[in-house]
């Protein structure tokens, strides 16, 4: 690229900032591959929603959805996981606005949101378990299993994803476009919180 | 190097997009979350009240109001270059369409 070039772009190579330096469509690349990736993730959740949907009424042997399902319960983790998307969103603007600090603290309280949902469906897989669903109980337990759990993980990748962040930008080892890395991370937690407004409809609380 | 075509026709200006995001009052956030607190607690107060066939498009109707409004105003895509719509709404319409043909396929919806 000419110096003239990059005078015109106000960005080089080696700078992520608001321009995105130099790519064919003018958009970050970063921010295209996780958008694509999150599209791709569409497929993988579909395909658990749907098991899920197929089996959940095939509960020979121990409890079915509606014995072990606590919709007052589930109903204040799906509340916690939306409010940590409102504070993860506030890190974001907060990372654009160029206030650093503020947006640190705010992905801070997002983690700690989402260790209290993870902590939630934790004690709830407990609780499932101690009334007779196991794993390999029924096609309806390893389903349900298998579509939650992803989902938990997912919020654990998130909550790892944040922290490292937030670690990354205290010892200033972010490279190029904080703003950019915060949105990043932003992106894939909203991801996270719209497949579970998925789940607590489709498996919760429409009755099998 | 890429052209202002270009990057009109893709709906994309790379130098926009920051302060667009920016622009917003943190008051527009809230708004929307506290919708979405409402919008759940509807949910959770129809899962329990009986409304006969009202019951299903109703719930999947508010569940797609509140999957919509993340995308749209937390994920900011409402504001962003077309290309990521395409990017995410293919792969959802993909996966839409891949398992309603899966569940077809079982029979799912003949299921009494």
């Amino acid at each position: 690229m000419s110096t003239a070039a990059v005078a015109e772009h106000g960005t080089s190579h080696d700078d992520h900032g608001g321009g995105h330096g130099h790519t064919s469509t003018g958009l970050s690349n970063n921010k295209l591959a996780m958008w694509l990736f999150l599209g791709s993730e569409c497929l993988l959740f579909g395909g658990l929603i749907s098991t899920y949907m197929l089996y959940r009424g095939r509960h020979v042997k121990g409890p079915g959805p509606d014995q072990v399902f606590s919709i007052p319960y589930t109903s204040v983790s799906s509340f916690v996981l939306l409010m940590s998307s409102l504070t993860m969103v506030l890190a974001v603007a907060e990372a654009q606005k160029r206030n650093i600090d503020k947006a640190k603290l705010w992905m801070t309280v997002t983690a700690v949101l989402g260790a209290t949902f993870v902590g939630g469906q934790v004690f709830e897989f407990t609780e499932f378990y101690r009334k007779g669903l196991g794993y390999t109980t029924s096609l309806f337990g390893s389903s349900f299993y298998t579509l939650t759990g992803f989902h938990g993980v997912h919020v654990t990748v998130g909550i790892i994803m944040l922290m490292a962040t937030v670690g990354m930008l205290k010892s200033n080892k972010v490279p190029g476009d904080k703003a950019e890395v915060i949105e990043l991370v932003g992106l894939y937690w909203h991801f996270v919180d719209i497949v579970w407004i998925l789940i607590f409809t489709l498996v919760y609380l429409i009755p099998a | 190097m890429s052209t202002a075509v270009e990057h009109a026709s893709l709906g994309t200006d790379p130098n926009a997009e920051h302060t667009e995001h920016a622009g917003h009052g943190n008051s527009h956030y809230y708004l929307v979350a506290l919708a979405l607190a409402i919008l759940t607690g509807l949910e959770v107060l129809l899962s329990y009240i009986d409304i006969g066939a009202a019951f299903m498009p109703l719930l999947l109707t508010l569940m797609m109001i509140k999957f919509i409004m993340v995308v749209l105003e937390f994920m900011h895509l409402r504001k962003d270059a077309k290309v990521f719509h395409f990017l995410f709404w293919s792969g959802f319409l993909l996966a839409i369409a891949v398992y309603i043909g899966f569940l077809a396929t079982f029979k799912f919806f003949l299921q009494p």
